[in-house]
């Protein structure tokens, strides 16, 4: 049965609902709060900034991460900047423009209130930041240097260098690092969440695997937080790092927790292309790119002449052409589309024709190499190292590439799942982004969720709901670490020949082909069919070494495929199911003469949230409808 | 291109280890991380077991990757890590040890898998500025000159992978130590708890068997973000600045 999900957004103005909001919800009493656990898996932007506030204002903190340091969680690796409504540049930006620009950049599928809250509590992300100390880049008169990022047509970037995300990332880490010196967090690297436990239908633990020993530990609390980032790694080939997942939310989906939009995915327009099937991991070059550099391909199919020796009227500027007030930086998801859609008519370039030139040779003319160098000079370094060419000589070959998730589990306004005292922070969730994230963006939120959002609410939980104090030797944890005993075996007994990252490899393609930057109704039903069948040869055919009472990387491995081969289902037919494009989903039935994407509001404006019945059985959709009361529904045009 | 490698096998903790031998066929193109990833499929459908290294983002960000190669920590290209490092810069018939980071305060967990949160523990000793979150004044409130926003920008630059221990002979933690001791001496945030933070963190570092700097310098040439030593000075003398002059009780 198809439930209607209550978003618990807040009546009334839409600038005032998250003051009021905040006014409504019961306080805990500072004295209080060392009397509650609170379990925070992750330590990301997300997890490292809530578990660091949490602990801070007197909370009981444990902190679990794979890596064997807070400090190397994924957002380490986020190069362009962080967005804020500051307006310190005086070019009209506004707490409003900045929310406008995020509901229009999702393509009309997010929620009014959570994403101008999104807004409002951006300026307090980078004061928080600049008192930790984060080197964020400034201008001679010692202010802080702003840029336009990603298509803005205001300048509320905040950088630091190439490096924001780490920068950011140390920051959150050393706030939680004072915590765990002064006891109000524990720390436990080197721990992978497993599953979700839940006692009267409330979660109220974890059960994680100690990956040095394969030990299964229990751990509970009276809240749990989902900091674990996105799914991008479903495809295999993405810009996330290796260790990245769906394993944490997948668990908690099982157990009760919807999962939002899965469709929604981010291909990142500037990434470098494939080089051979030993690729690993894909890299992305840093979208600041596209302020300098143009994007082309040649008019003519097939033409393999050098491009310095293609002269400009027998080029392509694609984006120029059809863009003429945004060019080269139209949003990602346009930028995206067009690259496959001039690859898939034969003008790519490189030895895979999979790729688009991006070219600086105008830029270097116009500003000189030195200017350039000073911009972008260590991402030219990276793509040297990594291709061999020198891209102030030739232009880069660029591709797009899986970057980012908007989907993951369902929350409310308060960050709640659909399990009362489950929260989801960060990429994990669907909140804020709709069907398309903004540059500099999913920083934003990550530090939003953990600094300010979740602090503020998570007593709506712990101060709303009669919690009975439980302990690890609660029949639950018993039950559920006896499951996750059993599919640790289960991975080990397969007896096949293929290892993980071989499945691993061949579930991606088939996300790449059917789900990825095109989408239609054919493919993405033979999608299904080859997911369930890969699936069937993961449980015949896997070879996993060693045992389960050992560090074993193969086994890591082998678990987060076996979620990946069960999600993807879910993606796909999310994909299926959504007769409409908008944003990154791009369904080939649904364009316009121009190729653009055509949404249906008519039916469609809804969060599409699905519920778990089993492996092999269809999982059920629930919808959120989503209101717009103060921006109107518009085609997007960047024309 | 063929290439013998040497690659150090220890199952555990307690495991004395060794080194052994392997064959393989890489491409040019691929990263030194990919070429292990095939050296592991070959092992694994062999029923042998595969080598156990650490890496995640595969950008030269995390600090995740730590491989000693040919006994250069992250290997022969400057300001690179292990992971960020292409077959390209090996010849056809080339012999390359691979040893794990190797120090008393990073002990081996498998392989070439090493424990790292000695680093940690320093952080934790005072590597940050006490503030808690909602309590920051606005970010205009405290302009910085744009050099010295630099220089703490250079320091902050560490990705804490711990290549300047593993390339110590005396196994120090200095450079690691010294950098956020100097981004933080460099900012006007950093200010109030200076002279504690750079006592309590030489202290814990002493306190977890790091050893003592004799001015190598083999720290900042394996640094893959270019480190500069320069911050071990400016700790020694924000140590010395400290012990004469202690923070107020
Ligand atoms: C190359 C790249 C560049 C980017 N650049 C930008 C940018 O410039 N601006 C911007 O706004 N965004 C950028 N993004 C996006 C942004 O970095 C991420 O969306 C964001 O950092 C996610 O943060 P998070 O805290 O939600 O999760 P993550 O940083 O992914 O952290 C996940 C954490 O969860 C832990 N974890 C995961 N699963 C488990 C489990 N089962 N058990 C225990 N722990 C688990 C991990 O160990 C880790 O600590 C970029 C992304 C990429 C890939
Ligand atoms: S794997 Fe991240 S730095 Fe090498």
């Amino acid at each position: 049965m198809s439930q209607t999900l209550d978003s618990k957004v807040p009546s009334g103005d839409l600038a005032d609902k998250w003051t009021k909001h905040k006014f409504d919800l019961k306080l805990v009493n500072p004295s209080n709060r060392r009397k509650f656990t609170v379990l925070v898996v992750g330590t990301g932007l997300a997890g490292g900034s809530a578990a660091a506030s949490l602990a801070e204002m007197g909370y009981n903190v444990k902190s679990f991460c794979i890596q064997d340091s807070p400090r190397r969680a994924h957002s380490i690796a986020a190069q362009g900047g962080i967005n804020s409504a500051k307006n310190y540049t005086n070019d009209g930006d506004s707490v409003y423009r900045l929310f406008y620009d995020t509901i229009k950049g999702g393509d009309y599928r997010s929620r009014e209130g959570n994403v101008h809250r999104l807004a409002e509590v951006s300026t307090g992300i980078i004061d928080q930041c600049v008192a930790q100390g984060v080197p964020f880049a400034r201008e001679y008169g010692g202010l802080l240097g702003n840029r336009s990022f990603g298509g803005a047509q205001v300048s509320r970037t905040f950088y630091a260098r190439g490096q924001t995300g780490q920068q950011l990332l140390l920051g959150a880490y050393s706030a939680m690092m004072r915590q765990v010196h002064s006891g109000g967090i524990e720390l436990f690297t080197r721990r992978e969440m497993i599953d979700l436990v839940k006692v009267d239908g409330v979660a109220r633990g974890i059960v994680v695997r100690n990956l040095l020993t394969g030990k299964l530990e229990r751990h509970a609390g009276d809240a749990v937080l989902l900091c674990t980032g996105g799914y991008g790694n479903t495809f295999f080939l993405s810009t996330n790092a290796k260790a990245s997942n769906v394993t944490a939310a997948w668990r908690a989906h099982k157990r009760g927790a919807f999962f939002a939009n899965p469709c929604y995915t981010q291909i990142h327009p500037t990434c470098i292309p494939v080089s051979g099937d030993h690729q690993s991991k894909l890299t992305l070059m840093s979208e600041s790119l596209r302020n300098d550099g143009r994007v082309w391909v040649p008019k003519e199919k097939g033409d393999k002449r050098k491009a310095a020796d293609i002269p400009d009227s027998d080029r392509d500027y694609y984006l120029e052409r059809k863009y003429p007030s945004f060019g080269n930086l139209v949003p990602r998801d346009v930028a995206s589309r067009n690259a496959k859609q001039v690859c898939d008519s034969g003008q790519g370039v490189g030895s895979t024709g999979q790729a688009v030139f991006l070219d600086f040779a105008d830029a270097i003319k116009r500003d000189g190499r030195s200017t350039i160098e000073a911009r972008y000079g260590n991402l030219f370094q990276m793509y040297e190292r990594i291709t061999a060419e020198d891209p102030y000589k030739m232009p880069m070959r660029i591709f797009p590439a899986v970057h980012y998730t908007m989907g993951g589990l369902w929350v409310d306004y308060n960050l709640e799942s659909t399990i009362p005292g489950l929260f989801v922070l960060g990429e994990a969730n669907f909140s804020d982004h709709g069907a398309n994230r903004l540059g500099a963006s999913a920083l934003m939120q990550g530090l939003a969720d953990g600094y300010f959002v979740v602090p503020a609410t998570i007593a709506s939980h712990l101060a709303g709901r009669a919690l009975d104090p439980v302990t690890t030797d609660h029949p639950a944890f018993g039950a559920v670490e006896e499951e996750a005993r059993l599919s640790t075996e289960r991975l080990l007994n397969v007896g096949g020949n293929r290892s993980a990252f071989d499945l691993h490899r061949e579930l991606g393609l088939i996300c790449w082909n059917h789900c990825g930057m095109g989408r239609n109704e054919k493919g993405l039903k033979e999608g299904l069919e080859k997911i369930r069948a890969l699936r069937d040869v993961f449980w015949n055919e896997l070879k996993v070494p060693g045992t389960g009472a050992e560090l074993n990387q193969s086994l890591e491995h082998a678990g987060r495929v076996a979620d990946f081969m069960e999600f993807s289902e879910v993606m796909v037919a999310d994909a299926l199911h959504r007769e409409e494009s908008c944003g990154g989903h791009f369904r080939e039935e649904h364009q316009s003469e121009e190729n653009e994407a055509k949404r249906n509001d008519e039916d469609f404006c809804y969060v599409a949230a699905w519920e778990f019945q089993g492996v092999n059985k269809p999982s059920t959709l629930h919808k959120e409808d989503l209101k717009f009361e103060n921006v109107k529904l518009t085609t997007r045009s960047y024309k | 291109m063929k290439l013998t490698l040497e690659i150090w096998r220890q199952s555990g903790p307690n495991d004395k280890g060794r080194f052994e031998t392997y064959q393989t066929v890489a491409d040019p193109d691929m990263s030194f991380l990919e070429m292990l990833d095939e050296l592991n499929e070959g092992l694994l459908t062999d029923g042998k077991e595969p080598v156990a290294f650490d890496h995640d983002c595969r950008e030269g960000i995390c600090g995740m990757c730590s491989l000693v190669l040919n006994g250069q920590p992250h290997g022969p290209e400057a300001l690179t890590t292990t992971c960020q490092l292409h077959m390209r810069k090996f010849k056809d018939g080339d012999r390359i040890t691979i040893e794990p980071f190797r120090a008393d305060a990073f002990p081996v967990s498998r392989d070439l898998v090493v424990e790292r949160d000695s680093f940690d523990r320093i952080i934790a000793a005072g590597g940050y500025v006490s503030i808690n979150t909602g309590a920051a004044p606005d970010a205009h409130g405290l302009p910085i000159e744009k050099d010295k926003a630099e220089i703490a920008m250079d320091a902050a630059a560490c990705i804490g992978c711990g290549a300047c221990v593993a390339a110590c002979p005396n196994a120090a933690a200095m450079l690691f130590t010294s950098a956020k001791i100097s981004q933080l001496a460099m900012l006007p945030q950093g200010q109030p708890e200076r002279k504690k933070r750079a006592l309590a963190m030489v202290d814990q570092m002493d306190a977890e068997n790091f050893g003592t700097c004799t001015n190598h310098y083999e720290c900042m040439a394996a640094c893959p973000k270019g480190v500069s030593v320069a911050n071990i000075a400016r700790m020694n003398r924000e140590y010395m600045g400290a012990h004469v002059a202690p923070a107020p009780q």
